[in-house]
């Protein structure tokens, strides 16, 4: 089975503009077999790093190798740690079952996906057989239509249940086994105790996290194709439309995850107000909030910093999907920054205020104009009710990312760190980190090691056990870490269709052909970087390359931020760099709603920016036209 | 008196008749508050102190009634004797007057004694408004005083009877007698670039795009194909730039010594370097689009970045008229279907898995077409 290889469908007219096999020199006409990729060297047996069903491997080999696989390095652009990689297959395994079991999907099943050397590989997989694409229509209309039909009313209840789900993480906690039990215990004839507790309560939270993925893809592939409907006929309507504009048709105004940067807004406008800003201005969190206990405005203040901290600072620097991205709530300095950014940003005169009724009144005007320039009354009437679909699917397109990624997540790493201590105590490891050098089916077996000792009253084997063990993956981390992985791997595909293939990761016909074209590892055109056209306008600048949330702080005012990928949380450096270059990323991804909510010119998905760009090069990015030039 | 001069600011709608296409257009333009250069038409009253001149009128009769138009070479004749006869003849005292006297008043308005003009044929007639058929008819460039104004006045109405203009009369069916000729007076503008615009995409009719194709020096080079120009796409709501092509102009058109019109290499450093900046580009789209809002269709705008004007108020707008090709077909729906069903069918051929604006134009693409 081949799932990618579909027919050419009705946009055969189209087929010329994969011009990229014209243009550039055809490097090769496939990517490399993962059976290719040697292990580098020192990362032997990194396989052990993760379940057994994740890497390739022989069992599956001539599937494995018929197939297209693309690096997801939006979510997933570093080696991934053992338990982190937990995430990655609730995420995608919940994608891949709503598309193939519960919405019946009718020309795409699932995503499939693996490690090499520690990085995440995806593999978009199609229905091949057209008489079943036929039998799975009636019940995707079936079922989708219930969604469709019900939308605001099951989204409600999506809310709550999202809530109660991050409510019921938040409960677990994970402390110490006593050195006896409570008198309790005993007296209320309970017949069981702490050891078994923190077991089960592990347990229920790989299982809430399992829900909470679960609930993410609810709503996310139906979301998804409701937009790519309305995107569709917008380019059939008028083919040479920016994307830009099919989306701001659509953008939500007041959307959840701009709430955090919301909030900072305000906060440093009440500081203001109330006449403690330059109180805010220096010395680190703690010393900022001994200064402001002092003094009835201050703590005036400190009530309304506390009450935003829930939720919105459960809000990652990173995209959410490692343990090591920093998390607002976890480092309040971050949000300290950004909020001083802003104060001194009021100080000086300027508006941080987001013209509200302007954006909506541009919004109304976009829609009109094109509206007014649509052929036939039909064709407006379908616009209509294409656009009234997307924007009411849109909110949960923007909005879930705060409910899953970064609130839900935020909860998880946190108890994930709680048990972490729970061992550091226990010897079993020197810091609470190195818990995600376990796999997740390995923490109960330490757990269990761990309880035994306590129950049977001698040492466990742990303390021994881990600290070297958790050596040796740390050495083979460092060695991944290193290693750069290839963009694609396997089979070209002769089309993309797969509906998050091209919305999310922003892989289509072209970035393959691009790929193939510059020859993986091999030189793209000299000087020049094609991408796409996120946000408009056009920069200059020094260049700052950085891979990691960690390196945030060295970006300097007026740099042109490069990086693999952006994440909604760097949005308030926004305001003080020149413009944004990314490694990947398609129209929906996180970066790109986020480039254009700022206004920041940016280019994604250029595949090879921080390859190619050196910090301090100036470049010049042209966000209108998804062009990127080094200039020296 | 007045009856040979429209001023393109005193222009109104009956006047049409007298002043041809091009110079209604130039009117209305200037009524519409775009950006045209100054100017006036010579009116079609004009033309017929010549044209219904007994001698001529007779002359000109016996020799279309005698030729043979399938062959090519007696036309040419025919046509080099009329325009000869209509060369020659002497142009009436009041039309001489009032043309030098306008001639002058827009000297006095330019603040430029002998103002360098166009001089353009504006073909009309009484039930064809628009009789001005693209580059049928003579045009001037960069004519300077009166008495050249003059001759090149009744240079633009001998072409009416140009070996072409002839067929193509006959071709349609339009009898010799009903064409008339205005003339059009405009400021010359000193280009840095020009071409053209059109408010839809002549390639595939997109009515959200405004096309702009342009070159440096004059636009004659754009609009006669002497020169590959730079493409540019605009989208018309968010005036976004979404297609650029830029090529390599190896001529220009530009006026030389002594107000000659010629045709230059262009320096090799500059060849492919982009005629316009992204402010410019956007400029010229949003003028073609207040141009279609004001006629109401699609047009194709000629405009020119004139060298003389300061940056902000440098884009001019030389003529605008409908456009023809896609205008004239059946506007049809879609015909995506609807509800779940668009659904499903997006999912069966979700855009040759395209999604994004990619720009492949710039891959592979140093050096001209």
């Amino acid at each position: 089975m081949n799932p990618q290889v579909q027919r050419r469908s009705m946009s055969d007219r189209r087929a010329g503009r994969s011009s990229a096999k014209e243009d550039t020199p055809v490097a090769q006409t496939r990517f490399p077999s993962p059976f290719d990729i040697p292990t580098p060297e020192g990362a032997e047996g990194w396989e052990e790093l993760y379940t057994y069903s994740l890497p390739f491997s022989e069992d599956r080999r001539e599937y494995e190798e018929s197939m297209f696989w693309f690096q997801d390095g939006i979510h997933w652009g570093q080696a991934l740690m053992p338990w982190d990689a937990t995430f990655y297959e609730f995420a995608i395994a919940s994608l891949s079952q709503y598309n193939t079991r519960h919405y019946i999907i009718p020309p795409a099943l699932g995503v499939d996906y693996r490690v090499l050397n520690g990085y995440c590989y995806l593999s978009p997989v199609g229905v091949a057989d057209p008489d079943e694409v036929a039998r799975r229509v009636p019940h995707f209309l079936e079922r989708a239509g219930f969604y469709f039909g019900n939308w605001n009313d099951l989204y409600g209840k999506w809310m709550d249940k999202i809530r109660a789900l991050i409510d019921r993480m938040e409960a677990l906690s994970f402390e110490p086994l006593p050195e006896m039990e409570n008198i309790e215990v005993v007296t209320g004839g309970r017949g069981m105790g702490s050891g078994r507790d923190i077991l089960a309560r592990y347990h229920e939270l790989v299982d809430l996290a399992l829900v909470l993925w679960q609930h993410h893809f609810e709503f996310l592939n139906l979301g998804y194709a409701a937009y790519l409907d309305y995107f569709g006929f917008c380019k059939q309507a008028f083919p040479n439309i920016p994307d830009l504009a099919i989306a701001r048709m659509v953008a939500g105004i007041e959307v959840d995850l701009f709430r955090p940067n919301e909030e900072l807004k305000r906060l440093a406008k009440l500081a203001v107000e109330l006449g403690i800003a330059d109180r805010l201005m220096s010395g680190t969190v703690v010393e900022v909030v001994a200064s402001l206990e002092t003094s009835d405005e201050g703590r005036r203040w400190l009530a309304e910093w506390e009450g935003v901290k829930q939720p919105w600072f459960n809000f990652s620097a990173g995209g959410g999907f490692y343990h090591s991205d920093d998390i607002w709530i976890e480092k309040l300095e971050i949000p300290m920054g950004y909020l001083r950014g802003y104060i001194a940003k009021l100080q000086n005169g300027e508006d941080i205020e987001r013209p509200i009724e302007e954006v909506r009144a541009e919004r109304d005007r976009i829609v009109a104009e094109y509206t007014e320039l649509l052929s036939t009354d039909e064709d407006r009437e379908a616009f209509q009710q294409k656009l009234g679909l997307a924007r009411v699917v849109f909110p949960y397109v923007e909005n879930h990312n705060f409910y899953v990624e970064h609130w839900g997540h935020s909860v998880l790493w946190r108890k994930m760190r709680e048990l972490g201590k729970v061992f550091v105590k226990e010897g079993f490891f020197t810091n609470e980190n190195d818990i995600f050098y376990l796999r997740r089916d390995e923490v109960p077996e330490a757990l269990w090691d761990m309880y035994s000792a306590w129950a049977v009253g001698t040492p466990p084997r742990g303390p021994k056990y881990w600290p070297r063990e958790i050596e040796r993956r740390r050495t083979i981390l460092d060695v991944l870490s290193a290693w750069s992985p290839p963009k694609a791997l396997g089979q070209p595909p002769e089309v993309v269709t797969e509906p998050f293939t091209i919305m999310l990761w922003g892989i289509t016909s072209d970035s393959v052909n691009m790929w193939l074209g510059a020859g993986d590892g091999g030189e793209g055109e000299e000087n020049a970087l094609h991408g796409f056209a996120a946000s408009p306008g056009v920069a200059e600048g020094p260049a700052r390359v950085i891979f990691t949330a960690d390196e945030i702080g060295t970006v300097q005012p007026g740099e042109i931020l490069v990086a693999p990928i952006t994440a909604p949380a760097w949005a308030p450096i926004f305001g003080t760099i020149a413009a944004t270059v990314t490694d990947i990323g398609g129209m929906m991804s996180h970066a790109a709603i986020v480039c254009r909510e700022y206004g920041l010119p940016a280019v994604t998905g250029t595949a090879f920016a921080t390859r190619d760009i050196k910090t301090g090069q100036r470049i010049r990015v042209d966000g209108t036209n998804g062009t990127v030039t080094i200039l020296g | 008196m007045n009856d040979y001069i429209v001023w393109f600011d005193r222009y109104s709608d009956h006047d049409r008749v007298r002043v041809g296409g091009k110079s209604a257009s130039l009117g209305e333009m200037t009524a519409a508050g775009l950006p045209v250069p100054p100017g006036f038409a010579i009116t079609t009253e004009a033309y017929h102190t010549l044209r219904d001149h007994p001698e001529i009128r007779s002359r000109v009769h016996e020799l279309l009634g005698g030729v043979d138009l399938s062959d090519a070479d007696a036309l040419e004749r025919v046509s080099a004797e009329i325009r000869g006869l209509i060369d020659a003849a002497e142009i009436p005292d009041d039309v001489a007057r009032e043309v030098t006297e306008a001639y002058a008043e827009l000297g006095a308005r330019c603040g430029v004694e002998d103002v360098p003009v166009a001089v353009r044929s504006s073909a009309t007639a009484e039930d064809l408004p628009d009789a001005s058929f693209a580059g049928e008819h003579d045009t001037y460039l960069w004519v300077r005083g009166a008495r050249e104004v003059l001759a090149k006045m009744r240079r633009c109405w001998s072409s009416l009877f140009s070996a072409r203009a002839i067929a193509y009369r006959h071709e349609m069916g339009h009898d010799h007698d009903v064409i008339s000729m205005s003339v059009a007076v405009q400021k010359m503008v000193v280009p840095r670039a020009a071409g053209v615009a059109f408010t839809l995409n002549p390639l595939d009719g997109d009515r959200s795009t405004v096309a702009i194709d342009a070159s440096w020096g004059l636009g004659e080079a754009v609009v006669g194909g002497e020169v590959n120009p730079d493409n540019y796409l605009v989208d018309k709501v968010l005036f976004e730039i979404v297609k650029r092509k830029v090529s390599r102009k190896e001529v220009e058109i530009r006026v030389g010594a002594d107000d000659r019109v010629e045709q230059v290499a262009v320096d090799p450093d500059r060849q492919s370097q982009p005629c316009l900046s992204d402010e410019e580009i956007r400029t010229v789209a949003r003028l073609a689009r207040t141009a279609e809002r004001y006629y109401g269709a699609p047009q194709d705008v000629e405009w020119a970045l004139d060298s003389h004007l300061p940056p902000g108020q440098n884009v001019v707008l030389l003529q605008s008229r409908p456009e023809t090709v896609w205008s004239r077909r059946p506007r049809v729906p879609i015909s995506r279907p609807m509800g779940l069903e668009g659904i499903v069918a997006t999912l069966l051929a979700p855009l040759d898995g395209r999604v994004g604006d990619r720009k492949e134009e710039g891959v592979g693409q140093t050096g001209s077409r």
